[in-house]
C-alpha cells in the first residue's frame, strides 16, 4: 500500500518538476534563479530514475549472479540506487561534511545526511528497501526547492506591490522632453509630469492643473485637485493635465524615496515573536539530536539489561533516524518574518506605514489609544467665528493679532493670518516673546500687543471677559489694556466619531483625548465624539507627563496618535507613536513608529485590525508548526510514524505556513 | 558606521545563522540580516575598516552556510 502511494507521489513529482522546469521555468518572467532550475532538473531526473528502479524487483538482479559472481546482482542493484542517491543528495552530503569540518554538527544538512545514510546502511544490511532513504532525501529537496521558490516569489511580489518608485523624470531640454534618471534632477529644476505618470520628485506646481491620485501613498481613492502654486508630493499619479513642477527636494530626500526606505527596512527591526523563534530554533535542533541519540541507545539498553528482552537495535535506530528528519526548524523560522513582511506590505498599500515588525506586534496589543485633539480628531483648520467686547474695529484687532502671531506656525496663528487675508508685514513686529501654552507678547507698530488665553491675561494682570461661545478664545490686550477677544473654533473631522466607536469595537478598552485647549471646548468635543477621558489645558510638556501617568496605570499597550508637528516628545514616550496626516512632513515620519498617510482617524482602527490579523497568523503558524512537529516526534518515538510521514510533515507544514503567511497581505477589507 | 550589503541566502534559518556569525565577528558592533529583502545591515565598531571586517564576516558566514553570498 505504502509503496503504491510513494510510487504515485514520485510520478507526481516527475510530472510537476517537468512542467515547472520546461514550461514555467522557460518563461523569462518566471523568477526562477539558475540554482533553482538546476535543482529542479536534479529532482526530475532522480525521481524518474527512482521510479524506473522501482519496476526492477530484486529478483531481476539476482539473475546477474549466474553470469558474473555470486551476489553480483545485489551489488549492482545497490550501485544503481547509490548513484541515484548521490544524484539527489550530493550537495547535502557535501555541506554536511563541510559542517563537520567547521565543527558545526547540528545543522539540517548533517541531520538529513545522517538520517538517509543510516537508512541506506540499514537497507544494504537487509538487501531491502533502498527506496526510503532516497525518497526521503528527494522529498526533502522538493521541500527545500519549494521553500526557496515560494519565498523568493512572494518576496518579489510583495516588493513589487510596494514599489512606487518612479523610474524616470521628464526634463525639458531645447523644447523637447527627455527622460532622465530622477537622481540627476537638481533642486529647483523643472520637471514635466504627463497624465498617467507618477510624480517622481517633491515640488511645487509652476504651471498646469490636474487631479492627482494619491492612492499609492494614502490608500485613499478619491483624487486630489492640484493647481499652480500647490505643493505636490512624489508618488502621486497625475491623472488629467500636464504639470510642470519645480522640484524642492532631491530624489533621495523626496517622500517616495523616504517611504520606500522605511518600508523596506521595516522588517529588519525584529519583533519579539521573531526573536523567540530564532532563539527557539537554536535550542530545538540540538535538543532533537540528543533525544535521537538517547532514543537509539537507551531503550535497547533498558530492554537488554532491565527487561531481559532482545535489544532490537535496528528498530530503535530507525526511530532515531526518523527523529532527525523532523529536526529542521525551517517552517517555523520562515513563516514568521514572511507574515510580518506581508503584513507591513499590506498596510503600506492602505496608506499605513509601519516602521518595524516590533511595532506591528505592539500595536496588536494596544488597549489604550490617546489622541491629540487638534489636527487629529479635529481638522485643525480654525476659523474666526466671532469678535467680542472690542473697542477698536474688528479688522484692526485681527490685524494686530495676526501680526503678533506672525512668527508662529501653530494652527491658531495660521487661522488668524487667514482671517487677516494679507501677508503680514514682519517689519512692523519686534520683540516677539512666545509663552508656551499661553500665547504671544510682541511689539507691533511700537505698541505692546498681547494675544493669548486667559492664563496669559492673568499673568499680565489684565482683567478679561470670559466668552460664552465654545471655541478657542484669544484675548487681546494692547498697551496693557484689554481690547476684546477673538473666538476661533475648530471643526471636528466627519469620521472621528466613527473612528472612536470602531476602536472600541476592535477591542480598545480606553480612548483618551489630550489638548491644550480650554476645558469647555475640550469637554464639548469629547462628549460629541464619545471619548472616555479628556485632559484639557495642557502645555506640551504636560502632555508627556499625562501620557506617562497613563502608562503607569495601563494594562496592555498605549498608543499615542498625534499630527506629528508639536508632539514629537509624546510620540516617542508612548509604547507606539502614530503620526497622522503626515504626507510630506519629514519630522512626523522621523518621530513616529507608525505613520498614517492621510488625515482619516479611521485609519487608526484599520492599523490595529491589520496588526491583529497579522499577529493572529503568526501565532497560528507557530502553533501549527510546533504542534505537528511535536506530534511527529511523539509518533516517531513510539514507532507509529515512519520516515515518510516525518518528511511530509516537515515539508507540508512549511508549505501551509508559507501560504498562511501570505494571507497577511490581504487587508483591504478589514 | 552602518552599512547595508546585498546578500543571497536560500533558507530562513540559514539567514539567522549568518546573523549570528556576523555578530560574533570581531569589529562588528551589531548585525541584522533581513531575509525578506535579502540584506545585511552591519554596524562597525569604532575605528574599524569595513572592508577588512566584511572579509572576515563573509568567511564566518561561509562556514555556517556554504551556499550564502554577500556582495561586498
Amino acid at each position: 500500500m505504502q509503496e503504491i502511494v510513494v510510487n504515485g507521489l514520485l510520478a507526481a513529482v516527475v510530472l510537476t518538476a517537468a512542467i515547472l522546469r520546461f514550461a514555467v521555468g522557460a518563461r523569462s518572467g518566471s523568477g526562477m534563479t539558475k540554482k533553482q532550475k538546476t535543482m529542479l532538473l536534479r529532482i526530475l531526473s532522480a525521481a524518474a530514475v527512482l521510479l524506473g528502479l522501482q519496476f526492477l524487483p530484486a529478483e531481476a538482479f539476482s539473475r546477474l549472479d549466474g553470469y558474473l559472481f555470486p551476489s553480483a546482482g545485489r551489488w549492482a542493484r545497490f550501485a544503481l540506487y547509490l548513484a541515484d542517491y548521490f544524484l539527489i543528495g550530493y550537495d547535502i552530503l557535501r555541506k554536511a561534511g563541510k559542517g563537520v569540518l567547521n565543527r558545526r554538527v547540528f545543522d539540517e544538512n548533517f541531520l538529513m545526511a545522517v538520517a538517509t545514510v543510516g537508512a541506506m546502511a540499514l537497507a544494504v544490511y537487509e538487501n531491502g528497501d533502498y527506496l526510503e532513504a532516497i525518497a526521503v532525501m528527494l522529498f526533502y529537496q522538493v521541500g527545500e526547492w519549494f521553500q526557496s521558490y515560494a519565498v523568493g516569489k512572494s518576496r518579489r511580489n510583495i516588493s513589487e506591490l510596494m514599489d512606487i518608485r518612479p523610474d524616470y523624470a521628464n526634463v525639458e531640454r531645447d523644447g523637447k522632453l527627455e527622460q532622465v534618471d530622477p537622481d540627476e534632477v537638481e533642486i529647483g529644476g523643472v520637471i514635466v509630469v504627463q497624465p498617467g505618470e507618477k510624480v517622481p520628485i517633491d515640488g511645487i506646481i509652476v504651471e498646469g492643473s490636474s487631479s492627482l491620485n494619491t492612492s499609492a501613498l494614502t490608500g485613499e481613492s478619491l483624487p486630489r485637485e492640484a493647481k499652480a502654486g500647490d505643493e505636490v508630493v512624489s508618488g502621486c499619479v497625475n491623472m488629467t493635465g500636464v504639470l510642470r513642477i519645480r522640484t524642492t527636494k532631491e530624489f533621495g530626500e523626496s517622500t517616495v524615496s523616504k517611504i520606500l526606505d522605511l518600508v523596506e527596512n521595516a522588517s529588519s527591526r525584529k519583533s519579539r515573536s521573531e526573536d523567540f523563534i530564532s532563539r527557539f530554533a537554536r535550542i530545538y535542533t540540538p535538543a532533537v539530536c540528543y533525544s535521537a541519540l538517547a532514543l537509539a541507545v537507551l531503550p535497547p539498553l533498558v530492554r537488554m539489561l532491565g527487561m531481559g528482552l532482545p535489544a532490537d537495535w535496528g528498530t530503535w535506530l530507525y526511530r532515531a533516524l526518523t527523529f532527525l528528519v523532523i529536526s529542521c526548524p525551517c517552517a517555523l523560522v520562515i513563516s514568521i518574518p514572511l507574515s510580518f513582511f506581508a503584513g507591513i506590505g499590506g498596510a503600506s498599500r492602505e496608506g499605513i506605514l509601519v516602521k518595524g515588525s516590533n511595532y506591528l506586534e505592539i500595536l496588536s496589543q494596544t488597549k489604550v489609544v490617546v489622541f491629540d485633539k487638534t489636527g487629529t480628531l479635529t481638522q485643525g483648520v480654525f476659523e474666526v467665528n466671532g469678535i467680542h467686547h472690542n473697542e477698536m474695529e474688528d479688522a484692526k484687532l485681527i490685524e494686530y493679532a495676526a501680526l503678533a502671531e506672525s512668527a508662529s506656525s501653530h494652527p491658531i496663528s495660521r487661522s488668524l493670518q487667514r482671517a487677516y487675508g494679507r501677508e503680514p508685514d514682519r517689519a512692523r513686529v519686534s520683540d516677539i516673546q512666545e509663552i508656551s501654552g499661553s500665547g504671544v507678547i510682541a511689539k507691533v507698530d511700537g505698541m505692546e500687543v498681547a494675544a493669548g488665553n486667559d492664563k496669559l491675561m492673568r499673568r499680565l494682570g489684565i482683567p478679561h471677559i470670559d466668552c460664552h461661545s465654545t471655541g478657542t478664545i484669544i484675548h487681546m490686550a494692547v498697551n496693557g489694556a484689554y481690547a476684546g477677544h477673538i473666538v476661533i473654533s475648530d471643526i471636528v473631522k466627519p469620521r472621528s466619531k466613527d473612528a472612536i466607536s470602531s476602536l472600541k469595537a476592535a477591542g480598545v478598552e480606553k480612548t483618551v483625548m489630550l489638548t491644550g485647549d480650554a476645558k469647555k471646548v475640550a469637554d464639548q468635543v469629547a462628549a460629541s465624539l464619545g471619548v472616555d477621558q479628556v485632559y484639557s489645558e495642557l502645555l506640551p510638556a504636560d502632555k508627556v507627563s499625562k501620557v506617562e501617568e497613563l502608562l503607569e496605570r495601563r494594562r496592555g499597550k498605549l498608543a499615542f496618535v498625534g499630527d506629528g508637528i508639536n508632539d514629537a516628545p509624546v510620540l516617542s514616550r508612548a509604547d507606539i507613536g502614530v503620526a497622522m496626516g503626515a504626507m510630506g512632513s519629514d519630522a512626523a515620519i522621523e518621530a513616529a513608529d507608525i505613520v498614517l498617510m492621510d488625515d482619516d482617524p479611521m485609519k487608526m482602527t484599520k492599523a490595529i485590525k491589520i496588526s491583529r490579523k497579522c499577529l493572529g497568523i503568526v501565532y497560528q503558524n507557530i502553533v501549527l508548526a510546533l504542534g505537528v512537529k511535536l506530534a511527529c516526534l511523539l509518533l516517531g518515538a513510539v514507532g507509529v510514524a515512519n520516515m515518510y510521514l516525518a518528511i511530509f510533515a516537515d515539508v507540508g507544514v512549511m508549505i501551509l505556513a508559507v501560504l498562511n503567511a501570505i494571507r497577511c497581505l490581504f487587508v483591504r477589507k478589514l | 558606521m552602518k552599512k547595508t550589503y546585498k546578500i543571497e541566502v536560500d533558507c530562513a534559518n540559514c539567514a539567522n545563522l549568518m546573523e549570528d556569525a556576523a555578530r560574533r565577528t570581531a569589529g562588528v558592533q551589531s548585525a541584522t540580516v533581513n531575509f525578506m529583502t535579502q540584506k545585511m545591515i552591519v554596524e562597525f565598531a569604532e575605528g574599524q575598516e569595513p572592508r577588512a571586517v566584511m572579509e572576515s564576516v563573509l568567511a564566518a558566514c561561509k562556514r555556517v552556510e556554504p551556499d550564502c553570498e554577500i556582495f561586498l
